[in-house]
């Protein structure tokens, strides 16, 4: 099928009434969690997650990935109205976006990032409709030993991308892997560190992980320190671009999507990365540097631009290949478990209306989302002044509701308060919970690739280093942790993350 | 405490090794097998010591570094309230139904902000009861009873 018949088909799937109306869900969600501090798209997926299980594959995908773009554009405006990233990768977009507020020039600070994301999304979704099916047909020759070289990849880099110490990432990647072989072997049936509990010969519930780590470890850090948020911008007027304005976004916008949209591939929190890449190469190229950190528009529009483009690019690796990119994509992976569809290479044949129907959808989503962000500014303008007091309760009670309507199973609440207290504790002492995440979903994979290709190679390890394609993706994992731990580039890594703090 | 020692890092450090020993003892006790057939205990006893070395490794950074600045406070009464209301809603929720577990836990949990007293949490609670029963009962067909077997006579 060629790309056009085969967007046809993604669009006939995406106007679908339902469809359009789960996707008018997913982004009005996203944009509500992106603009709310202290929840995000990760808690929210995770709890939504067991919702989804009752509607068709296509919907809930075209839901969820609605919700995760969506909070890339929610995000920018808890940035620029209130200086807090509402979203993490939004985080550089609060430099130059909250003094160009303090300026009174808030309205094109927003318009600047929301038609910035817009572009962005449109090429990025075009891109991954082009570049993804050579890609899985690529995939369809990967034995277990590529698997096994590529989810190594996948880890390594991750940590080379993740802040704070490396050692930490390294152990919550360990410990992530460690939690993922919870549950009945898969080879001998042996059941493992199941303390004789029958709800866990099936492994750790995912959502339960997720949630705790992700949405009450975070409650639990707010209430630290409990301080109420103030707006600084009660309204916004004039969202129009002046001439000028439009003339110097053009670049940065352009350089920003196609900077997200590289480092978007990448796994392991590329989506963050390219926000801060595309600021720090505004600032070396535009003409008057001094002017980044004062309300410069090219701040706002690039970064913006980039993120965008990295959320819909980063699911290229998961529809190409099955491997989830940061922990919202391992929820995708969850997604797509719990409709009975193994995600991989086999995706875009078997399931041509899922794969061709969610990237039409993004189209359809990005046009949403600048309709809800532009003039209905005023909306989340409100939504930011509802207090976290009454927020955090409300999540805390979703999160149980959620958990225990996916199979009715009480044993998955418990584990959300244990995995809530460990999440909280490792938090604290400085070690990042995407890695853990990341490590538990790839845990079993890596599991299973590793044996089966020991078996294959008869108990000779060289198999992974005689095979090319293993050996290629091997070698760049070592050069991901020599990049991430040489003095040099450590240095400079440190740097752009003390911008973020 | 005045040790001369990054307390993040002992303390996390602290937490990797204890989590490494338990999965890599208690995979011993697995079928540990050959690299040609590995048996189940094989990934979790080396990834086990692999996550005690990197404690260890964690612990041993962090000595003779002091933490820069003081951690806030541990919030105690959030930690107590908000863990109790998980807790109690999977102890009680077959038990006691639908609508007094969602209550509850939305009282409790809302009190384990300072910002909220008696009155704004019961008002928080009375809200959340409405807005759980549409979205869950009645937009997507939980199924619980709404009142458990705890409350009827």
């Amino acid at each position: 099928m060629d790309l056009i018949a085969s967007l046809g088909l993604g669009f006939s799937v995406a106007f679908d009434p339902v469809n359009i109306l789960y996707c008018f869900l997913g982004v009005l969600l996203g944009t509500l969690v992106g603009v709310l501090p202290g929840i995000g798209p990760t808690a929210t997926i995770a709890m939504l997650l067991p919702i989804t299980f009752t509607l068709p594959a296509e919907t809930a995908l075209i839901m969820l990935a609605g919700i995760y773009y969506g909070a890339q554009y929610g995000g920018s405006t808890t940035a620029i109205l209130i200086n807090l990233p509402g979203e993490s990768s939004a985080a550089v977009t609060a430099i130059d976006g909250y003094q160009m507020a303090r300026n009174g020039r808030a309205g094109p600070a927003l318009a600047a990032a929301a038609l910035g994301s817009f572009f962005a999304g449109t090429v990025a979704a075009f891109l991954l409709a082009a570049f993804a099916p050579p890609l899985a047909r690529a995939a369809l020759n990967f034995g277990a030993p590529e698997y096994f070289s590529l989810i190594v990849l996948g880890l390594l880099v991750s940590i080379a991308l993740a802040h704070g110490s490396i050692l930490k990432a390294l152990a919550m990647i360990v410990l992530g892997l460690l939690l993922g072989m919870v549950g009945q072997d898969i080879y001998t049936g042996t059941p493992r560190f199941t303390f004789g509990v029958r709800e866990l010969f099936g492994g750790l519930n995912f959502v339960a992980v997720a949630v705790g780590v992700f949405g009450i470890a975070e409650i639990l850090r707010n209430l630290e320190n409990e301080t109420e948020r103030e707006v600084g911008v009660k309204r916004v007027t004039n969202l129009w671009l002046t001439r000028e304005d439009f003339r110097r976004i053009v670049g940065p916008v352009l350089r920003g999507t196609g900077l997200g949209s590289i480092l978007g591939v990448l796994p392991g929190g590329g989506h963050i990365l390219s926000s801060f890449a595309s600021y720090s190469t505004e600032k070396r190229l535009s003409q008057t540097p001094r002017e980044f950190g004062k309300g410069a528009i090219e701040g706002v529009a690039g970064p913006e631009s980039a993120n965008n483009a990295a959320a819909q690019t980063s699911f290229i690796p998961l529809l190409t290949l099955g491997i989830p990119a940061h922990p919202v994509m391992a929820l995708m992976v969850g997604a797509f478990i719990l409709q009975g569809i193994t995600p991989g290479p086999n995706v875009i044949n078997e399931q041509p209306t899922l794969f061709w129907g969610v990237i039409a959808s993004m189209w359809i989503g990005n046009l949403m989302l600048v309709i809800l962000n532009l003039p209905l500014i005023g909306l989340w303008v409100k939504m930011l002044t509802i207090p976290y007091r009454v927020l955090f309760p409300a999540i805390v009670v979703f999160a149980c509701i959620g958990t225990f309507s996916i199979n009715q199973n009480v044993f998955d609440i418990y584990a959300i308060a244990f995995f809530g207290i460990v999440g909280y504790l490792l938090i604290r002492f400085g070690c990042e919970p995407a890695p853990l995440l990341l490590g538990f979903v790839l845990g079993p994979l890596l599991e299973e690739h590793l044996r089966r290709a020991m078996i294959i190679s008869r108990g000779d390890p060289a198999i992974f280093v005689t095979r090319p394609i293993s050996a290629t993706l091997l070698a760049l994992a070592l050069a991901a942790i020599l990049v991430a731990v040489l003095p040099n580039i450590r240095r400079k890594r440190e740097e752009v993350f003390v911008e973020e703090a | 405490m005045a040790i001369n020692a990054s307390r993040n890092d002992l303390a996390s450090g602290g937490i990797f090794v204890a989590f490494g020993a338990y999965f890599a003892l208690e995979a011993l006790r697995y079928e540990f097998g050959t690299p040609f057939r590995m048996g189940p205990g094989f990934m979790p006893v080396v990834l086990g010591s692999v996550l005690v070395a990197l404690g260890i490794a964690i612990v041993l950074k962090g000595l003779g570094k002091a933490d820069e600045g003081t951690s806030p406070p541990i919030p105690w009464r959030g930690i107590t309230l908000v863990l109790g209301t998980v807790v109690f809603f999977a102890a009680a929720i077959r038990g006691l139904g639908f609508i007094p577990v969602v209550a509850i836990s939305a009282f409790a949990a809302a009190l384990a902000s300072r910002n909220n007293n008696w009155l704004s949490a019961a008002v928080i609670a009375a809200g959340l009861c409405v807005l759980c029963l549409v979205v869950f009962v009645v937009g997507l067909g939980l199924l619980v009873p709404l009142v458990g077997p705890w409350l009827r006579f």
